[in-house]
Parts: C-alpha cells; structure tokens; sequence
C-alpha cells in the first residue's frame, strides 16, 4: 500500500510538471471557441449568478474583459465556479483558462504555486465597521474597544498586529463564520467589526438598518486580488494582463462603453491607440481594446456597476481609484 | 324532572358508559398529560415554550410575510415577516440550476416519464411488474440522460456545469441509490464468500472506502484526479463525483446487505443446497428475497443518508440545491435572507427524507409474511 501511494504522489507530482508546462492557451480558446474561466461560489459584487443564471460580477467582468479581447465577444465565456481549495489546481490542471476569483496576490502563491499574477482588479485591504452612534471618526479611537471577528482567519492575526502597534488594547469576540460575525455585531455584542473591506460592505447590507453602521477609513493590511493564469504561457499573459490594463487605461482617457464607437474617430493619440492598432503584439485583432470598451465598459464602469455607488454594496472608489485620482489604480501605457 | 327506575333481568343489564374522568377531552389529558404531578409540570412548561415561540413563528412564516416582488425593496419594509419573495424570483433556478430557461421542458418531462412509469408499480393487479421495474432501472436512466443531457436525436447539448439545484440533488441521490444496491448486494455475496480472492477483494473494497470521509472522497474527485490526466482531458466534474459517491455508498449498502445475510438461518442455506440449486439460484430465490425483506429499513437509512450527504458537493463547487440557495444569498441584490433560504431548503429535505421513510414503511408492511421477529 505504502509503495503504492508513493508511486501515485511521483505521478501526481509528474503529471502536475507536465501539466504546466503549458500549451498555447490562445489558439486553444480560439478553437473552442470560449474561455473557460474560474470564479468564486457566490462573493456579492464579485461573482455570482443573478435570478436568471447570468454570471455578473467585477471579477466576471475580467473574464468577460479577455474573451472580448480574444474572442471578439464578451459573452464567449464558461464559468467554473470554484471552491477557495480547488481554484489553484483547477488552473494547474488546465480545467480553466484563467481564474478571477478574489485572490491575493502573495509572494507563496505567485513564486511557488507555477501560477502568474496578471494585475490586480481590486486593492483590498482589512477595515473596520462601527455603529454610527458611537461617533468614532478613526480606528485609533477604540483602545478598550471589543472586536467581532473570524476565527482562524488572518484577519485576527493582523488586528493583533495593528493594536499592538498602536499600543492599544482590545478584546476579540470570535465566531465561526461571517453571518454568526454579523449577527454578533448586530445584537451589540461588540464595538466594532473587523474583515476585508469588500466583505464589510456586504455585511453592512446584512444588518437590519445598515445606514446605522459606517465602515472607517483605515486599511490595516495588504489585499491585492486578482486575475491568475498559468506560469508558461506568456503570450495568454500578456493577454490577461493587457485586458485588466485597457480597462483601466480606457478610464483614464475617458472612454467608456457609451462614447467608445464616437472615441473612434478622435485625433487624441492615446485614445487611438486604444481604439486600434497595437493589437498584433498581443496576437490579437486590431479592435481588441475597442471590443473590451465597447462590451464590457471601462474599469470604472465595471466597477461603479457591481461594487460601486450604484450598486447595493455602495462601496467607495478608495484605493481603487485611479492614480490621477488618489488611487492605486495605474496602467503602463499602450503604446 | 323525574328519575326514571327500570329493572333488567338478570345478567342482562346494559355495559355502562365509562365515567365520564377518562373519555372525551378531559380523559385524554388526563392519561397523556397530566397523569402525575411531573407530567402535569412538563406539559405545562411545554405548553410555555409553545406558547412562547409558535405565534412568532407563524406570525414571521405567514402573516408578516412578503410573497411576491422583484428586489429586496419590498422586504425592507419596517415589521416585514420571511421574504419568500426572495424564494419565488429564484424558484426555477433552485429547482433547474442555470439549465437554459427554453429547455427545462427536457428535465420536466423526463421527471414526469419517472413517475408515469413508477405509478403502474403500485397498482396491485398489475402483472409486469418485473420488466418494468427492470426499464425504469436499465433503459429510463438512458432516456433521462439523453432528454437531460441531449447530444443526439437532434437535442441541443445541456453541459453538466449547467445542471443544478433541485435537479441535481435528485440526479446525484438518484444515480447513487440505483447503482449502489446492486453493487453492495454483490460486495456483500462477494464478503461471505469461500472464494479467497474474491472474499479478499470484497473486504479491501468495504473497508477502504467505509474509512474514508465522503468528504474526502470528493476533494479526490475534484482536486487530486485533474492532475493525473493529460492537460486539457475534460473528465466531467459531475461524473467524477457520481463515481465517488457511487464507490463510497456501496461500500455501506454492502455491510447493511451482510447483516440481512447473517441474520437467515443456516437452514435456509442448507435447504437451498438440499433442493439441488446452483449459487446463484439459492442466493436469488431463496436467499436474498429474505435478506433485503429484513434490511429494508437499513436500507432505506442509507438512501436517506445519501440522500442528505449530496449536499456536501458544495465543497466543490456543484450547485446542489443547497448550494444554489447559499449562492443566490451572495447576489447583492438579495443579500440578507438566509434564513428564508436555509428554511426554504429545510423543508424540500424533509419532504423528500419523509416520503421515503414513509414508503419504506408501507413496502415492509406489503412485504410482511409473519416472520416478524
């Protein structure tokens, strides 16, 4: 039996080399026509399914982002909803083309795992969320305070490193899953809550009254998510990169899906080269950038739709607004 | 008024009604109830408890309810109860999964086929029982697969990433349920057999897989397997874990048979052998019709076990009724209404988990030839 094991690891640990020393993602997609790409189960304003099985979501938009520029089409993608545990595999083994499923980018995972972290589509980060009525404007304000949290998470193990930075103390109310937090928070056995910005603002929603609660300013650690593809395969890199990056470049040049096929005829260079051309150093049409535009919109857009003011989550631009804008978001130019 | 005297004759006067303390209402509480002072305290304070957690309920199940309407607006309302509106936008989806809207004509009346075929089943006088027991388990499966999955006879292709919810629960307990009796019957001769390499093969089997969580047995499926096939072989997700839980359930199925083995006299053995029958005539006529008869309520413990396991293919990432209920609670329109969602999928369970323990209930009492021990 021992001996058996061990062959099936050997092989297992073969196949996986085999495995990513990848082929060539591009002209695989083109012939079958889609791109198959990883999401999460259900993670509102990210990824999941609306009432009529649609996938929506700032992490979809991605997916859709690359097959428009691939494809042609924005609608030419196939999900894979994927487990947090299943996703890297999922992406080693070639089930997918590329995964968009809130992942943080991480020294481990980007050097260890044979995977490449295109970009980053969402700056995330560990916040705080109080009740209005405590009238705290910063997170400094709350030594003594106590703490809803997720057990096991890293949230505690950052929280503990933020107030013992700040010298202050508190006390941590743990609980198993995030609605228990929630629920906690809600029925005041805490001041305040703490978990990744995004998962704030749908809590927020969860509470009876979520205008009685407001999520502060700090951001106490580092979250950068996402798009991943396989290590070996640079030209589909390219692609997934450059996809997340006309996106952003869109926005900063003030193209969105409304105006893009007015844009076209404009005598603003970059905006030119946005529109057209550029697209054989990917190995792609000319239109790709103008089919991602057009299609999806700009990441702007993307964003104001699923997580942003007009959405239910109303979450603030923050650090993902635009470099010119305060922000974190910065596309190397196309050109 | 008057009281009237009458006589009887000797021997002949009429019973008396019971006294009137142990009849009607009164009785009943009496000897249900309140028969001694520590019944008479536990009722009362059942009766407390009822009294504190039953109209809330059904004020929050019914009265405050909201039925219909598009978003979670109209369940926003102050002193608004369970928003089944939530429930009845998604209905179709919990039920079908992302199946294509056009096409749910194709699971429905392979469902409605299942149950034209099974009502036959039931009527007594009805005498091919045998042949079509035999087409709904050999040829229906076929059929269904073909109306659910299409692929031929110009139907369109449904992928199995689409199939989902109510659908996929049945399919998954469905294929699990009809696979596994006949492989645990097999594995459970095959454990009692005098052959050595079969009986070997038969307890590696049964022991392996009874020690491995089914949880576990699916994270394989999922995540170890993909990495011993060639990149890009696309052995279906579905598939994978049908397998695994078919391997997994008959392994038990196998121990419940064994038991209903075990418990039939050496006599019978001996009398089959007596008569002159091959192996697998004694094991199937006279046998086997006594075993199952026996283990018919292990076995439908099991069907049910299996039944509520399905729900565990959450973990990789099928959307199993549970699973899809806990994905529309993520849509950020509908945020918020778990509860609704989880009592929602509570109830389905338990109709379909009672209905089978109800016909295993009335398939004993038909099967009942007063052996009863």
């Amino acid at each position: 039996m021992k001996k058996l094991t061990s062959t099936l690891l050997l092989t297992s640990i073969l196949a996986v080399a085999a495995n990513t020393a990848s082929a060539d993602t591009l002209s695989s997609v083109k012939s079958k026509g889609f791109v198959q790409c990883g999401v999460s189960t259900g993670l509102p304003g990210f990824s999941n399914a609306d009432a009529s099985g649609n996938w929506k979501g700032l992490d979809v938009d991605v997916c859709r982002a690359v097959a428009a520029a691939a494809l042609g089409d924005a609608g030419k993608v196939k999900y894979t909803p994927l487990t947090a545990k299943e996703r890297f595999t999922a992406l080693q083994s070639g089930e997918i083309d590329m995964l968009s499923r809130n992942t943080t980018w991480t020294l481990t995972r980007d050097g260890s795992l044979g995977l490449n972290f295109a970009g980053v589509n969402y700056y995330d980060g560990q916040g705080f969320m109080v009740t209005k009525g405590l009238g705290v404007k910063s997170a400094l304000e709350l030594d003594g305070a106590a703490v809803c949290i997720q057990a096991g998470t890293t949230t505690e193990l950052n929280l503990a490193d933020y107030f013992r930075e700040n010298g202050m103390k508190y006390k941590s109310v743990t609980y198993d899953t995030s609605d228990a937090t929630i629920k906690g928070f809600e029925a005041g056995r805490c001041d305040m809550l703490s978990s990744d910005q995004s998962q704030l603002y749908a809590l927020r929603i969860k509470l009876k009254n979520p205008g009685a609660a407001i999520v502060l300013p700090e951001v106490i650690s580092k979250e950068p998510l996402g798009p991943v593809v396989r290590q070996g395969d640079d030209k589909w890199f390219n692609i997934v990169k450059w996809s997340l990056m006309a996106m952003v470049n869109a926005e900063e040049l003030g193209v969105t899906s409304k105006n893009a096929s007015s844009m076209k005829s404009t005598k603003n260079p970059s905006i030119g080269r946005l529109m057209g051309g550029q697209g054989e150093k990917l190995g792609l049409g000319d239109g790709w950038a103008y089919n991602i535009v057009s299609q999806v919109g700009n990441y702007g857009e993307s964003f104001e739709r699923n997580v942003g003011m007009s959405s239910p989550l109303k979450i603030s631009r923050g650090l993902n607004a635009l470099w010119s804008k305060g922000g974190l978001q910065y596309a190397p130019p196309i050109r | 008024m008057t009281t009237e005297t009458q006589t009887y004759e000797l021997g002949n006067h009429p019973d008396l009604e019971p006294p009137s303390n142990t009849t009607g209402i009164m009785g009943w509480l009496r000897k249900n109830l309140f028969s001694s002072y520590v019944n008479s305290v536990l009722s009362l304070f059942v009766f407390y408890l009822l009294y504190l957690y039953i109209p809330p309920l059904i004020q929050w199940l019914f009265i405050d309810a909201v039925w219909t309407g598009g978003s979670r607006e109209v369940c926003e309302v102050e002193g608004a109860g369970a928003c089944w509106a939530f429930i009845d936008s998604r209905f179709t989806q919990f039920m079908y999964g992302f199946y294509p809207k056009d096409l749910l004509w194709r699971p429905n009346s392979a469902g409605l086929l299942l149950i034209a075929l099974m009502i036959p089943l039931f009527i007594k006088s009805f005498n091919y029982k045998w042949m079509l027991g035999g087409f709904i388990l050999v040829i229906y499966p076929i059929i269904a697969y073909f109306l659910i999955h299409g692929g031929s006879f110009g139907l369109e292709v449904v992928e199995t990433n689409k199939w989902g919810g109510l659908m996929l629960t049945l399919v998954l307990s469905g294929v699990g349920i009809v696979a596994s009796l006949p492989i645990g019957v097999v594995l459970a001769l095959g454990r009692r057999s005098e052959m050595p390499i079969v009986k070997s093969v038969s307890v590696v089997y049964i022991e392996f897989w009874r020690g491995v969580p089914l949880i576990t047995v699916l994270f394989m499926s999922s995540v170890m397997l993909p990495l011993f096939f060639a990149e890009g072989t696309d052995f279906d997700k579905l598939l994978r874990a049908m397998i695994g839980i078919i391997m997994f359930q008959s392994a038990y199925m196998a121990e419940v048979v064994r038991g209903g083995l075990q418990a039939i006299p050496k006599g019978q053995y001996e009398a089959a052998q007596a008569l002159g029958l091959s192996y697998w005539k004694s094991m199937g006529l006279i046998i086997l019709p006594q075993a199952l008869k026996l283990v018919i309520p292990g076995i439908v413990n099991t069907f049910i076990a299996l039944f509520k396991d399905t729900t565990l293919v959450l973990i990789i990432g099928l959307f199993d009724l549970l699973a899809i209920i806990q994905q529309a609670n993520s849509d950020s329109a509908w945020l918020g209404f778990d509860t609704e969602g989880y009592v929602f999928a509570a109830s389905v369970f338990w109709v379909f988990c009672f209905s089978m323990s109800r016909y295993s209930i009335a398939l004993e009492a038909k099967l009942h030839t007063g052996h009863k021990r």
